[in-house]
């Protein structure tokens, strides 16, 4: 196990031993301690590790993932996990604004809450969300899915494409183009799959599932000619 | 419905005298009218704006002769190269000549076009950048130097494709439609378009105009610098805006941490985007120019900083006012463009089945482009001769540095960069005020204390 302390080291340091892995080392587990907060920890990593950082991180952490697993046991700041590309990142706590904003692959799971825009442009990572998540939740995401065991502020699923939005506790609002679908059992496997992927304890059976009403696939042109 | 043509109706004007065109109501404004009443939605195009706007023309160079004292053209140095990216990266660029290739997505354009922009920008030693749609093995392959774009959309993100780049340049947003996001209709989303942007074939296309996980100055800051750990600090970052409100963003963004900033002004090209914001958004790249520069040596950094300008940029005289005024460089899209063939007399007849002619055809977004560039139709891009192509953008890359030296040159200058304000004088109201250039004959521009 590495252990690296963010009071004594710079986060170029650390990026830069995530960035020279080279799988003969040996080296597979990392710790990172006093993160405190800050910005761009565990960025870019491309390599099959596992790194937890304990306490609470700040923007970007996990950024443009590969085959990472990484679990931050506070809180994470926005853009968690932000174009993610394959790999695990778990929060055990909260996680901030545009968590897995424009994912496109693997695993993220917050097992608090979710803040706004979370999933924002996600082009096909899973994002299963054990609390609330705020408003505008998945805006203009292309693929993948998104499981909530709580609420949903306003705007749910605003101007999505083919994405499945999978929640359990109240919609305050539907974003446009946003409509319930039918929870067939092709989707209900789906989500617990999902679940426990995430190893999260939740009924599939009392969710709901959302998608794209596509009206909005292609612009709309009267044609009333004279 | 349209007019009637000239061979219709013959010499309306010859008969009927007393016919008189509005200044208000134009024969275009009515036709736009209708088609408005007819179809229900904005008119969208490719290129940018049409109108006439104060911009480099209205400059002239002040040449040598008793008081000041020429550079010989074929004996005397006069340099053209620019390093991008000093401020912070591992690698800057190294470019040969001060022009580079705008960003143009592969989507927007056929990868043949792509392809052709890499070959000609490497011939000439300097880059090109890619679009909002990721970047593609051709282009990486024949461009030696390659930008990748970072825009909202984020299509083909990844960050192996950062790591392949040699600079990567965060898009705010670009002087056709500064505050827009892109726009690509369902008949260009093929199924290699459509894959790597993640998207359903056949849809109409429009990408999101805010980044998706930073929002303000202060978080673009970070994200710069989450860039920077991602690539190990090796690549320069661009920060590129549509030329609105530039000198704050110039600011903004060099406090934001950017190794090279981008402002492209309102002349500037797009493939698909509303007339009405073409036509009605942004400040020309006169202006523009003037005040990103101010900005910078405002905040000493000047030179630090590298600032690269578009829109509107057509041969060796804008380049060589460009940087008189302070660029360190220029980018060329809709240049690029004609010099591929877009336009080209030889299409007219295509052009006309089309509803439109050479000279006059706007309709990239369409994709049905006869000379292959605008297009994904595999047949239409297959006629598109990609050697030639880049022998033509080498070509005029080629011929633009030369006109830029011999202006260079005419004013005693030995590299582009010793260009200055000084050596230029407005030979209107309008371009002295944007430009801070004194009208000809005088040494007054408006805003600079008496006659």
């Amino acid at each position: 196990m590495n252990t690296i302390d963010l009071d004594k080291s710079e986060i170029r340091e650390l990026n830069s031993m995530l960035h020279s892995i080279d799988g003969k080392s040996g080296d597979t587990s990392f710790l990172v301690i006093n993160p405190k907060g800050k910005h761009n920890i565990a960025v870019g990593v491309d390599a099959e590790v596992d790194i937890t950082i304990d306490g609470h991180a700040g923007h970007y952490v996990g950024g443009m993932n590969k085959y990472a697993n990484i679990t931050v046991t506070g809180n994470a700041g926005a853009g968690l996990a932000e174009n993610i590309m394959s790999g695990v990142v778990r929060v055990k706590g909260n996680s901030s604004q545009y968590t897995g904003a424009t994912g496109r692959g693997g695993l993220i799971v917050v097992e608090g809450d979710a803040a706004a825009r979370c999933g924002i442009s996600m082009k096909g990572v899973d994002i299963v969300v054990g609390g609330n998540v705020g408003h505008m939740c998945a805006f203009l995401g292309q693929l993948g899915n998104v499981v909530v065991c709580g609420d949903a502020g306003d705007a749910f699923g605003d101007s999505i494409f083919e994405l499945n939005l999978f929640i359990q506790g109240k919609v305050k609002s539907l974003g446009t183009d946003c409509e319930e679908k039918e929870m067939d059992p092709e989707k209900l496997a789906l989500l617990t799959e999902l679940l426990d992927k995430a190893e999260i304890k939740a009924d599939p059976k009392k969710f709901k599932v959302y998608g794209p009403a596509r009206t909005l696939y292609n612009f709309k042109i009267d044609n009333a000619v004279l | 419905m349209s007019y009637p043509t000239a061979k219709e109706q013959p010499n309306v004007y010859d008969e009927h005298p007393e016919l008189q065109e509005s200044a208000t109501w134009t024969r275009q404004v009515i036709h736009e009218i209708q088609r408005a009443a007819t179809e229900g939605i904005y008119s969208i195009r490719g290129g940018g704006a049409k109108r006439k706007v104060p911009h480099f023309d209205d400059l002239l160079f002040l040449g040598s002769s008793m008081s000041r004292y020429p550079l010989e053209g074929y004996r005397e140095k006069c340099e053209t190269d620019v390093t991008l990216g000093t401020r912070f990266a591992k690698k800057p660029l190294h470019l040969d000549i001060p022009i580079t290739i705008a960003g143009m997505s592969f989507g927007a354009l056929s990868a043949q076009a792509k392809d052709a922009l890499g070959k000609g920008a490497a011939a000439m030693g300097t880059t090109t950048t890619t679009g909002d749609g990721g970047m593609t093995e051709e282009e990486r392959a024949s461009s030696k130097t390659l930008v990748l774009q970072m825009l909202p959309s984020r299509y083909g993100m990844n960050p192996d494709d950062l790591r392949k780049a040699d600079a990567i340049e965060v898009v705010c947003g670009q002087g056709a439609k500064p505050g827009g996001g892109g726009m690509l209709l369902g008949q260009k989303i093929s199924d290699r378009v459509a894959q790597m942007r993640t998207l359903p074939k056949g849809i109409d296309q429009r990408s999101a105009c805010r980044h998706p996980d930073w929002t303000g100055p202060d978080d673009l800051e970070i994200k710069i610098a989450e860039i920077r750990e991602i690539t190990d600090w090796e690549k320069p970052i661009y920060v590129k805006v549509g030329a609105t409100r530039t000198k704050y963003d110039v600011q903004l963004a060099c406090k934001a941490g950017a190794d090279v900033i981008v402002v492209d002004g309102m002349q500037g090209g797009t493939a698909a985007t509303q007339d009405v914001f073409m036509e009605h958004v942004g400040i020309p790249t006169l202006p523009a120019v003037r005040i990103a520069v101010e900005a910078l040596q405002g905040m000493g950094m000047h030179r630090k900083v590298q600032l690269i300008v578009s829109g509107g940029i057509r041969n060796g005289a804008d380049v060589a006012k460009c940087m008189a005024l302070g660029a360190d460089a220029v980018a060329i899209g809709m240049a690029a463009l004609f010099a591929l063939g877009c336009n080209s007399p030889k299409y007219d007849k295509e052009y006309r089945k089309l509803g439109s002619a050479a000279g006059y055809y706007d309709a990239y977004h369409i994709g049905q482009c006869p000379a292959g560039i605008s297009t994904q139709d595999p047949e239409l891009a297959k006629r598109f001769d990609v050697e030639l192509g880049g022998r033509r953008i080498k070509n005029l890359l080629k011929t633009m540095v030369l006109e830029a030296q011999t202006l260079a040159r005419a004013c005693g200058k030995s590299h582009l960069h010793n260009l200055e304000p000084e050596d230029l004088v407005a030979l209107t109201l309008e371009a002295a005020a944007m430009a801070k250039v004194p009208l000809a004959g005088t040494d007054w521009y408006p805003g600079k204390g008496s006659f």
